[in-house]
């Protein structure tokens, strides 16, 4: 018995982090998780579901694919000549033994074609089936559009399908709860209108036990930057902003953040094809930056966010660009570098590797800027391959894992792949992962915790706070 | 067989030609004014310099990630694409007819083996797609019955070309059912998946579009 001991103890101690997570993945499948994933039960999208009806299905694919969209959705359907070079890009493809249903055209044929061929009279099952796959299975990363020779925008394709769902009334439950606290509260969280203030109060106050000069400036009239950040920060990461406040403050910059509705900068209506509450949120956002008339707006380390107020709200408010100047944090925190605003104090004592978010990468071009951040905090980045506007999607993103509990597992899983390449940098030795995107966080955290990584996570806005000068604070 | 002949030969090839012209055209047409109707962004971000870049970075094989991550596909597709469009119009059978039929003047011709080995290529380049169809389970998954249709019609061109001008089988035969499948596909063109010849320079270039003039990051 005890040899049987010593020798598991043996082989686990010569395994590398790949090897434990291919056998992390071989248990799952003998555990029947992968098995599960049909079986996985949804109260939005369940009881959506059961009260469809014929006529109401048919009107509603066709009042989208025939109403909203045209020529360009019908040419990407005429265009893809189904040679499945798209596949590869996909991580859920990729993760799941290369099931071509999960590839990126595999994914469509089950859905828009589906409902070309049928003239949209779906059965209920088929647009379970389909609000499931645009919901869970597709994370709108545009890996698959940088993969296919065509530049179809298969996530525009997967968008409409969500659009379509979501006037179904067949969205899951959990993101369809985001998207209501929304149309309700303008802010992603139900953070009712005097929390946020008080939060901000709070931050501040916090703050000036380190540096008593520290303020938030809130509603400051014709200040160079807006803060802006995502409501989760407020709810459950409220030390972003404190260190954000720092940050502005030892860069000696004009800076404000808002008072009322408009100051939360993300968007989950977007990812449920809810547009009319997403235009909303995002003229709220813009008008609450003009009416204190700053000069930019400045964005927290968030993704979607970023695509949703740089990309496609401003497009649906008939804006070509945003009506307002703004930027990343990434691109923001370059520029404080290069412009010898922020000092350092010390660098971080190990080696890293970057996770680069899709949004600010395919979404922004913005991987340069991050490795210049990186590096100068660190003592170097190590590239995990693919990397910069390669890189695999997190699984987190695109509003996947804003649908909640019921589809987590199924969320981890279907991204081993991602699991090897942070396993493959960690039998590097790399113990830690920049990334500069709270979704990446999301979904990095539960499969390192999954997969037993053991890896750490750091936004840049960590290291600068950790690492910086701060002439004004009090001494420890 | 004669009057196979001269109806290939002669009104066919009219009607297959009007019918390629006439359907391009209406196919970029309702293209282009089905855009303006709902999708008029495509133009307001169109950018005619990322569009280039990018036409060239997919057209031309290893020049994207993807493309180096395929290397036997984009050889393969590279050589077959290139033989499908260059063959029909440099080879010297074509355009002897063209000169004395319609143009009264010509360009010069692809040497004959040359010609014949391009054709080559596309027949094993049409096996090869077909391969992939039949074999890679990605690939199968989206494939219809229409795809192979489609490898026929591209395919059917080149071997009846090929065994013309070999002479293998019939001659008369051989050359007749060569300029029948031509016609059939060339008409093929803007109605079935081929038409992606007129479409490619659309969806690559509004995407190249959006990815290099707003989102400042290459698309290949």
């Amino acid at each position: 018995m005890s040899d049987t001991a010593e020798h598991t103890e043996a082989t686990e101690a010569a395994q590398t982090f790949l090897e434990k997570v291919h056998a992390k993945a071989a248990q799952d499948k003998v555990d029947g998780k992968y098995a599960e994933f049909d079986k996985i039960k949804d109260v939005g999208v369940d009881q959506g579901v059961a009260r469809l009806t014929p006529e109401k299905i048919q009107s509603t694919i066709n009042g989208v694919l025939k109403g909203e969209c045209g020529a360009r959705m019908k040419a990407y359907v005429e265009t893809c000549v189904h040679c499945g070079l798209c596949s590869e890009a996909c991580h859920h493809y990729l993760s799941n033994d290369k099931d071509p249903k999960y590839s990126p055209v595999g994914k469509v044929k089950r859905t828009i074609w589906n409902m070309l061929d049928k003239d949209g009279k779906l059965t209920p099952e088929e647009c379970r089936e389909a609000v499931i796959v645009a919901q869970t299975e597709c994370n709108l990363c545009r890996r698959c559009q940088q993969f296919c020779p065509f530049g179809i925008d298969i996530a525009y394709m997967i968008t409409t399908v969500r659009r379509i769902s979501f006037k179904l009334g067949i969205t899951p439950q959990y993101i369809q709860d985001t998207a209501n606290s929304h149309a309700v509260t303008m802010n992603q969280m139900w953070v009712k209108d005097d929390e946020w203030p008080d939060t901000l109060q709070w931050q501040e106050d916090e703050g000036r036990d380190e540096i008593p000069r520290l303020r938030i400036p809130v509603d400051k009239v014709g200040a160079d930057f807006m803060y802006s950040v995502i409501a989760p920060e407020p709810k459950f990461r409220t030390h972003l902003i404190n260190q954000a406040a720092v940050i502005f403050d030892q860069a000696g910059l004009n800076w404000t953040m808002p008072q009322l509705p408009g100051w939360d900068n993300s968007d989950m209506a977007m990812f449920t094809g809810d547009f009319e509450t997403m235009g909303r949120i995002k003229k709220m956002h813009y008008e609450v930056a003009q009416s204190l008339r700053v000069k930019k707006i400045v964005m927290g380390e968030c993704g979607h966010a970023f695509r949703s107020v740089y990309d496609v709200g401003n497009r649906w408010l008939g804006w070509r660009m945003p009506p307002i100047e703004m930027v990343h944090s990434i691109e923001f925190f370059a520029q404080l570098f290069r412009e010898g605003r922020l000092k350092l104090r010390e660098k971080f004592p190990e080696k890293v590797t970057f996770h680069d978010p899709c949004n600010t990468v395919r979404g922004r071009g913005l991987h340069e800027d991050g490795r210049y951040v990186a590096n100068l905090l660190t003592q170097g980045v190590v590239e995990m391959d693919p990397n910069k506007l390669y890189n695999y999607c997190c699984n987190a993103g695109g509003g996947v894992i804003n649908c909640g509990p019921p589809w987590k597992t199924k969320r981890v899983l279907s991204n081993k792949i991602k699991a090897e390449q942070l396993a493959r940098m960690k039998d590097q030795g790399i113990n830690t992962i920049v990334s500069p995107c709270h979704n990446c966080h999301g979904g990095l955290e539960d499969i390192i915790h999954h997969y037993g990584l053991e890896m750490e996570l750091k936004f840049l806005g960590d290291l600068i706070y950790e690492l910086m000068e701060k002439p004004g604070a009090v001494e420890e | 067989m004669h009057a196979f002949y001269n109806l290939v030969s002669g009104p066919l090839v009219w009607v297959a030609a009007a019918i390629f012209l006439g359907g391009s055209f209406w196919k970029v047409y309702s293209l282009l004014s089905g855009t303006k109707k709902k999708d008029g962004y495509v133009f307001e971000y169109w950018s005619w310099g990322d569009a280039i870049k990018s036409y060239i970075h997919w057209l031309l094989p290893f020049m994207s990630e993807n493309s180096r991550q395929q290397p036997v596909m984009s050889v393969i597709t590279f050589l077959a694409h290139l033989g499908i469009v260059l063959v029909p119009i440099f080879t010297m059978g074509h355009l002897v007819l063209l000169e004395e039929g319609i143009l009264g003047w010509s360009w010069m011709a692809l040497p004959g083996q040359v010609a014949d080995i391009a054709a080559w290529i596309v027949i094993a380049g049409c096996c090869f797609f077909a391969y992939r169809r039949l074999v890679l389970p990605q690939v199968k998954f989206v494939t219809s019955c229409s795809d192979f249709v489609i490898l026929v019609i591209v395919a059917a061109p080149f071997i009846t070309g090929v065994m013309a001008y070999h002479g293998w089988g019939d001659n008369l035969l051989m050359t007749s059912l060569h300029m029948f499948s031509g016609e059939i596909m060339l008409a093929a063109i803007p109605f079935t998946k081929l038409s992606h010849m007129l479409t490619f320079w659309y969806t690559r270039g509004y995407t190249a579009s959006e990815f290099g003039a707003v989102r400042k990051v290459c698309d290949w």
